[in-house]
């Protein structure tokens, strides 16, 4: 595919991964924020062509797996209802809530939907004018100007079956919370492509300059995160931390203003609740008063909701770089793709569920693989 | 099943964040299985052909029919009467839309019963055909696609010669459901099955993979994407026959295992072999042939090539000595043109499918849970 086998050429990858081991005089811990980052780590195998010492640490930018519990059950409570139709992103269908997933009401009853765009939740309210449409607006700043435009339209067509149930949470806020923990191993951040895509790289700069970090705008393919574990390394082993852009093939330090206006329209910053985090002051979206007509929240009595989280599940560990999912005992055994304990382990983007789909096996015996040879095979 | 697991001790909070698990969490809570494990009612999951149809055959299947031809779980039964070998085999159609870019149902009722047939060696002969039509199905729907399974019998040399027809209430059904049920005769002094890799063996794939996958999911509503993709649904004996021949010319035992990796793509195909044979797969990610056009779908959707469903494509896991043989006759064959060895069987990591990716890295390709869910970003 042009314009993105450019990004896995495994010669080129080779030459970056030498560039890295020349310049590194001592072991660096970094995390990649995104879910999607996490996901082409483990996929292309990435963390095993790395040096010793350079340890990449996942973050919590798995939207999914942040999405707290209380939400889910919402969300759940919501989509039993006989008269709405619920819309969600294909991969929230398997988070556990309290009591099943959004499959078991589906095979129940429930008219649950997945939906690429938000903007499907439009077609889909207008051909059932009898039911209620609620669309299961999740997600960081990538999605934001996605859902914030389902709401704007929502309300200009004055529409009176669709809303949103939002749920959406920043980057900047859960980055500052990992750097004040007194557990942060973290010394770098390969920054968030797809959510600097929308909103710039500009916020990143108070934050790299308070805590002292570099923070490197990265992308999503294999070369993309070489390069930007590259443009880390470099600025720690000078002692610099600023904020660099990777991706400028897409980004710049702007981002995209129609973009934001939209999302500042529609919704305002307020609190919010973390999946295995806690609540973050200032770190989500909701909808603002003018758009409480769309708003699920206020449409549907769902307020009292009691939830109740596995204990030996450490995924909020996990979601803040503090341990990684080999140290989990539930890892694997207990807990994998199917029957998840939690969060991390149900999204593709989870890190669990990526250690578990690539790299479990790689973990407990790296040693004893030796390298084949496919040599004669082409 | 009601395990208590040990409690973990109160996490180190920072003054910033709170811990909300431990705060809400019931401490009789996190025993094993959860909710979730045990669904209540069967799930779209179930019908994925990944673990959780495996869960479902285990648990629940095969303790109702045990028996030592069944609990081989290859695509086809082998039996034997007076001394000549059968194949015997059962597929249910549901596919929405019915009529698709490259087939319709009723086609792929035939030549999905005829490739499991052939998978074992055999040539396909009888098949039959059981119909659940749902109300209000247009006649002309169901006279098309009768006649595109005619078209296919003829073409696959097998003749369609008991069936049955059943109506049900609208909204009880979609449209037409087919069940094909076949037989076939083994004349070769072949023994196939996914239970036979063994380690230098090489690994076959026919050609191009997840074109039909790719072709369904751009019909079906909702999911407007544009795409020249047809489903790549055709009979495979004629194929398996070339291989057979190219071994018996060579007179070695060089086919080992067929599978044609329908639901649950080339990857659940090789995690069966793995597993059923004892041995470890090795895969190369640049040597499995995409097309483009299917490369760039799945990256829109955020899907795996080769997780994706296959109608006329088939993987073979042959002897070192005959691989590269077989290749070449596979790719004089019209349904072989593409095909390549992608790989290896090894002796370590039984059971498991490691695949080396294109920069370099590796991986394990694991069994899908369930079905394939398009990520959010």
């Amino acid at each position: 595919m042009k314009y993105l086998d450019e990004y896995r050429d495994g010669r080129v990858a080779q030459k970056i991964v030498a560039q890295i081991g020349r310049i590194q005089t001592r072991p660096w811990v970094i995390m990649e924020v995104c879910g999607g980052q996490t996901h082409s780590i483990v996929k292309n195998g990435i963390d095993y062509l790395l040096p010793e010492g350079v340890e990449l640490v996942h973050g919590p930018g798995c939207p999914v797996c942040v999405t707290p519990l209380e939400m889910i059950d919402r969300a759940h409570a919501i989509a039993r209802r006989s008269d709405v139709i619920f819309c969600s992103f294909g991969d929230m269908l398997r988070v556990p809530g309290s009591d099943g997933d959004l499959f078991t009401i589906k095979s129940e009853g429930g008219d649950v939907r997945v939906v690429y765009s938000p903007l499907d939740c439009l077609k889909i309210a207008r051909a059932n004018p009898d039911k209620q449409v609620v669309f299961f607006a999740i997600g960081f700043e990538t999605t934001a100007p996605a859902n914030a435009m389902l709401a704007f339209r929502a309300k200009q067509e004055r529409m009176t079956n669709l809303s949103l149930l939002v749920s959406h949470v920043l980057v900047p806020p859960a980055l500052e919370a990992i750097l004040q923990s007194p557990q942060n191993r973290v010394q770098g951040f390969l920054g968030p492509g797809h959510v600097c895509a929308v909103m710039g790289y500009e916020e990143y700069e108070p934050i790299s300059a308070r805590f002292q970090v570099p923070i490197v705008i990265t992308g999503f393919e294999p070369l993309d995160i070489l390069q930007g574990v590259l443009m880390t390394i470099r600025q720690l082993e000078t002692e610099r931390a600023e904020v660099e852009n990777e991706y400028s093939r897409i980004l710049n330090r702007e981002g995209n203003r129609a973009a934001q206006e939209l999302v500042f329209q529609v919704f305002e910053i307020g609190d919010r609740k973390w999946r295995g985090i806690g609540t973050i002051p200032k770190s989500g979206y909701h909808l603002r008063r003018e758009f409480s007509d769309h708003d699920a929240e206020k449409l549907f009595d769902v307020t009292r909701i009691d939830t109740r989280e596995p204990e030996i599940c450490i995924s909020g560990e996990i979601l803040r770089g503090i341990k990684k999912p080999k140290n989990c005992p539930a890892f694997g055994t207990l807990c994998t793709p199917q029957h998840p304990l939690g969060a991390t382990m149900v999204s593709a983007e989870g890190s669990c569920a990526a250690y578990y789909a690539y790299g479990r096996h790689l973990t407990r015996e790296k040693v004893d693989v030796p390298v084949h040879s496919l040599g004669g095979a082409a | 099943m009601n395990r208590v697991l040990p409690i973990a001790a109160p996490q180190n909070v920072d003054a910033k964040v709170t811990n909300e698990a431990s705060a809400t969490v019931s401490p009789l809570f996190g025993s094993c299985p959860l909710p979730i494990f045990n669904h209540k009612s069967i799930v779209l999951g179930h019908g994925s052909g990944g673990k959780l149809t495996a869960e479902l055959i285990s648990n629940i299947f095969l303790p109702a029919f045990a028996n030592p031809i069944l609990d081989k779980l290859d695509d086809q039964a082998v039996i034997e009467v007076n001394g000549t070998r059968l194949a015997f085999t059962t597929d249910g159609f549901v596919v929405t839309p019915i009529f698709f870019p490259g087939g319709d149902i009723g086609r792929l009722a035939v030549n999905g019963t005829v490739n499991d047939l052939a998978m074992s060696g055999a040539r396909p002969l009888y098949l039959s055909a059981a119909f659940i039509l749902e109300e209000g199905l247009p006649a002309e729907d169901l006279r098309r696609v009768v006649e595109s399974m005619g078209a296919a019998a003829r073409e696959a040399g097998v003749q369609l010669v008991t069936g049955d027809t059943k109506v049900v209430n609208r909204g009880k059904g979609d449209q037409v459901f087919i069940t094909t049920t076949g037989i076939g005769v083994i004349e070769r002094p072949v023994n196939i099955s996914a239970s036979r890799a063994r380690p230098g063996d090489k690994i076959i794939v026919s050609g191009y993979i997840g074109d039909h996958g790719m072709t369904i999911m751009s019909q079906r509503e909702g999911l407007e994407f544009d795409g020249a993709i047809e489903s790549d649904c055709a009979p495979l004996h004629g194929l398996v026959a070339v291989m057979l021949d190219a071994c018996e010319g060579l007179q070695v035992d060089g086919i080992h295992c067929l599978r044609d990796p329908t639901r649950g793509g080339v990857a659940t195909t090789l995690n069966e072999i793995a597993s059923q044979s004892r041995v470890g797969l090795l895969i190369r990610e640049q040597l499995v042939p995409v097309r483009e056009s299917v490369r760039g779908a799945c990256e829109i959707l955020g899907l795996e090539p080769l997780y994706v469903a296959n109608e006329g494509k088939l993987v073979a896991v042959v002897s070192a000595e005959a691989a590269d043989e077989v290749l070449q006759k596979i790719r004089r064959h019209p349904l072989g043109r593409d095909a390549a060895i992608v790989g290896e069987a090894v002796p370590e990591h039984a059971g498991m499918v490691r695949m080396e990716t294109g920069v370099g890295g590796t991986r394990i390709l694991d069994v899908m849970f369930g079905e394939q869910l398009p990520r959010i970003c």
